[in-house]
């Protein structure tokens, strides 16, 4: 099975009164309360015992499952100037994150059974929110040998990934989709052909061109998602697409998925809301990769979204030490954070405007994630682990008003008016954050 | 005013400065603004003084991490006509060569409050972290492959001088744009004063999403006023990259010979030249060439640039009535 690891967290004695409660797996849509008795939910109705347990006052606001990013890095080990387990598992729970995936492109990588160990062990001691780790599909994500996933899979590694650099090789990939049909785990891909993208710091279209920077053409996602695709056709295994951002990507990927591909796909909060112009700023803070992409890419992506060709919102948050990030926009590491802020930047962007429904992007956060990765799927029932999320859909903030609690700040919403809040986050059964 | 280049990436940011950054940031206005005030300082260098004493007591640093004679010679000399102090500073011999970073560098020379910093960079974005992380007005000096503003002012000065007009003018940029900072801001200068532009080039030169007209063919240059063209830069043709087969396939099909001008047409080249390359010696040298009042445009020009971040104001009378007390 694939492991999740949480610290040790005493099981919540709480009553929320008077949700909303939005469970759309569960066909729920409710005002409703809730009792959950050390971590487990035991009472939903439209009134409830308290039992003598807290109540929490949810008149106004929502229920919902807490959501799943299966995409996160937590730079542990070896940039912990950046995250650590604990801060990165901190920003998740106040983001109303239950659970989140680490992706292996640490140093050393994740590619041994005795790393991923160490990383376990630390994730019990640490994590504020249960946390699974995905290792790599190459040792030393170097492109060159497989990594022993068996041994890996027994020893709780939730799916691999290369991620951050692509299986350049085609029989390599091949051989890794062959080998990993004995652990039942997903290889997850990050797709992106080098010799098309090569010293593309953004994407290339009008802004590139104005700007004069190099860019990565659509079509270096576009091919290897192609690639991809196909190799995976042909084995008869599952594959999952990382951090899609191009319109031909998602086109291929409902293609493939129509013709019985097991093929899931995610995006992030950044490339649903931002296209490339954010880049003629040259804030370093909209520097990622993939990069944004143009307008009808970003409306590519959230059809995708809406329709359930793409099953998952992931983060990719990526956490970057001020004095990298600090530097010229061509001179600076690809990646932003997103935990804190996934849920309010799609919900004011998207949900707001008419763009989506509040069912949908919920849904895309923890249920589609839970499937793609076999994770046991979060959800407003009696008798399920409390991996619940309140959340304040009228509020306003700022973000960075107050500290982020992940150690970096290399947020593209830094100083963004935003709506919508965690009031509180239940994960594993213990109260994780309140606000 | 050279428009106002808010701090808005880092909230709170600081108090909002006066810079120099790209030519997006100026308005047609603020062009002519400028080269009325370049027309000024220009009389002023005919007197037998050419200093003047407006930015006496003002700090010019000039901070260069690209080897640059004409750029960098014209602003210390154009600081240096107005009475400011210099001070220049080239990577190399300097702390960049012991790792330190350009945030670091800029917040050092920062520390001497100066009234200007002049940047060039291999990177784009440099000027605008400068920007950030200091006090000054930030003159962009070409960063990366964006932008090189007063190189745009200084042709548009060489162009109004040597044709009388810029309105309906019709240029063709010849070369590698895709590399070219000189490129780019010429054509948002070109836009903001009514040139008409051509890009001409070998197809992987010529980045497909710029709002210009672009063709392959060198003889689109037959019908423009001025044939400018732009610098092939050696290190990028290398074997491997594979932007055009070999320079001398490249010369052969756009290089600017006498025989592809037609009477009348003048050339214009931002520096250094490649002479047998891009452009014929014969060129070059010719009547037809602006080369040499391109250098002489850019002493006044970035006078003027200087002068209307630190002055500021009506520049064209105010600058003549300082021309005339000095």
């Amino acid at each position: 099975m694939p492991a999740l690891w949480q610290r040790e967290l005493p099981g919540a004695d709480v009553v929320v009164r008077g949700a909303r409660v939005l469970d759309p797996a569960e066909g729920l849509d409710a005002r409703l309360s809730v009792r959950i008795d050390r971590g487990t939910i035991t009472a939903l109705g439209e009134t409830v015992e308290a039992n003598g347990h807290r109540v929490v006052e949810a008149e106004g606001l929502v229920l919902a499952p807490a959501f799943v990013d299966p995409h996160v890095h937590l730079r542990t080990p070896g940039r912990e100037d950046e995250e650590t387990i604990a801060s990165g598992t901190q920003a998740a729970a106040a983001g109303g994150y239950c659970a989140i995936l680490a992706m292996p492109n640490t140093e050393p990588v994740v590619d041994s059974a005795a790393t991923l160990g160490a990383l376990a062990a630390a994730a019990r001691r640490e994590a504020e929110v249960p946390t699974g780790f995905l290792a790599a599909i190459t040792r030393g994500q170097r492109g060159e040998e497989l990594t022993e996933m068996a041994e890996l899979a027994d020893s709780g590694a939730v799916a691999f990934s290369d991620d951050g650099v692509p299986v350049a090789s085609a029989g390599l990939l091949r051989r890794a989709f062959q080998y990993v049909s004995i652990t039942g785990r997903t290889l997850a891909l990050h797709c992106e052909e080098p010799t098309l993208s090569r010293g593309g710091h953004v994407h290339e279209g009008r802004a590139a061109a104005e700007l004069g920077l190099a860019g990565q053409p659509s079509v270096a996602e576009a091919a290897m998602v192609a690639r991809d695709l196909a190799v995976a056709r042909h084995e008869g295994q599952p594959v999952h697409l990382l951090h899609l951002s191009a319109r031909e990507s998602v086109e291929l990927l409902a293609a493939a998925r129509a013709a019985g591909v097991r093929a899931s796909g995610e995006v992030t909060p950044h490339h649903l809301v931002l296209t490339d112009d954010a880049v003629r700023s040259l804030d370093p803070n909209v520097k990622m990769n993939p990069p944004l992409r143009g307008e009808r890419d970003r409306a590519a992506l959230l059809d995708a979204l809406r329709d359930g060709t793409v099953e998952c919102v992931a983060t990719d948050h990526a956490p970057h030490a001020a004095h990298e990030k600090d530097a010229p926009f061509e001179a600076a590491p690809f990646g932003v954070t997103g935990l804190e802020t996934a849920f309010a930047a799609l919900y004011t962007h998207l949900v707001e405007p008419g763009l989506l429904p509040l069912a949908t992007l919920l849904e895309r956060m923890s249920a589609g994630p839970a499937r793609v990765f076999g994770l046991e799927r979060p959800r407003v029932a009696a008798g399920a682990p409390a991996n619940l999320v309140l959340l304040d859909l009228e509020r306003e903030w700022t973000v960075g008003e107050r500290p982020f609690r992940s150690r970096s700040a290399n947020s593209w919403l830094l100083g963004a008016r935003l709506r919508g809040s965690v009031r509180l986050t239940a994960a594993g059964g213990a109260v994780v954050y309140e606000a | 005013m050279i428009r106002l280049v808010t701090d808005d990436l880092r909230p709170p940011g600081p108090i909002s400065r006066r810079h120099l950054l790209s030519v997006a940031d100026l308005t047609r206005d603020d062009v002519e603004r400028l080269l009325g005030t370049a027309r000024t300082f220009a009389a002023s260098l005919e007197r037998r003084v050419k200093k003047l004493p407006t930015l006496k007591g003002h700090l010019v640093v000039n901070l260069f991490y690209e080897s640059s004679t004409r750029t960098s010679s014209s602003f210390e000399l154009a600081a240096k006509r107005l009475s400011a102090d210099t001070l220049t500073v080239k990577a190399a011999g300097s702390s960049v060569d012991k790792g330190e970073s350009l945030a670091d560098t800029a917040r050092t020379l920062g520390a001497y409050d100066p009234d200007v910093i002049v940047i060039r960079h291999p990177q784009a974005g440099a000027p605008h972290l400068v920007a950030r992380v200091t006090e000054a007005h930030v003159v962009n000096a070409g960063d990366g492959k964006h932008q090189h503003p007063t190189q745009a002012l200084l042709d548009l000065y060489t162009l109004q001088e040597a044709l009388g007009r810029l309105e309906g003018l019709h240029v063709a940029i010849v070369g590698d744009v895709l590399h070219s900072r000189v490129a780019r801001s010429l054509l948002q200068a070109f836009a903001l004063v009514g040139i008409r532009a051509t890009l001409v080039g070998p197809p992987a030169l010529l980045p497909r999403d710029l709002p210009a007209e672009a063709t392959s063919d060198i003889g689109a240059i037959r019908d423009a006023d001025v044939v400018y063209v732009l610098r092939m830069q050696r290190e990028r043709m290398e074997g491997g990259a594979n932007f055009v087969p070999s320079l001398r396939e490249y010369t052969a099909r756009w290089g600017i010979t006498p025989e592809r001008l037609r009477p009348g047409q003048r050339v214009m080249h931002p520096g250094p030249a490649n002479r047998g390359v891009e452009i014929d010696a014969a060129v070059a040298d010719s009547p037809a060439s602006l080369i040499v009042r391109q250098v002489r445009a850019g002493l006044v020009v970035r006078m003027a640039v200087l002068y209307d971040l630190l002055v500021g104001g009506p520049v064209g009378v105010e600058a003549a009535a300082t021309a005339e007390v000095a």
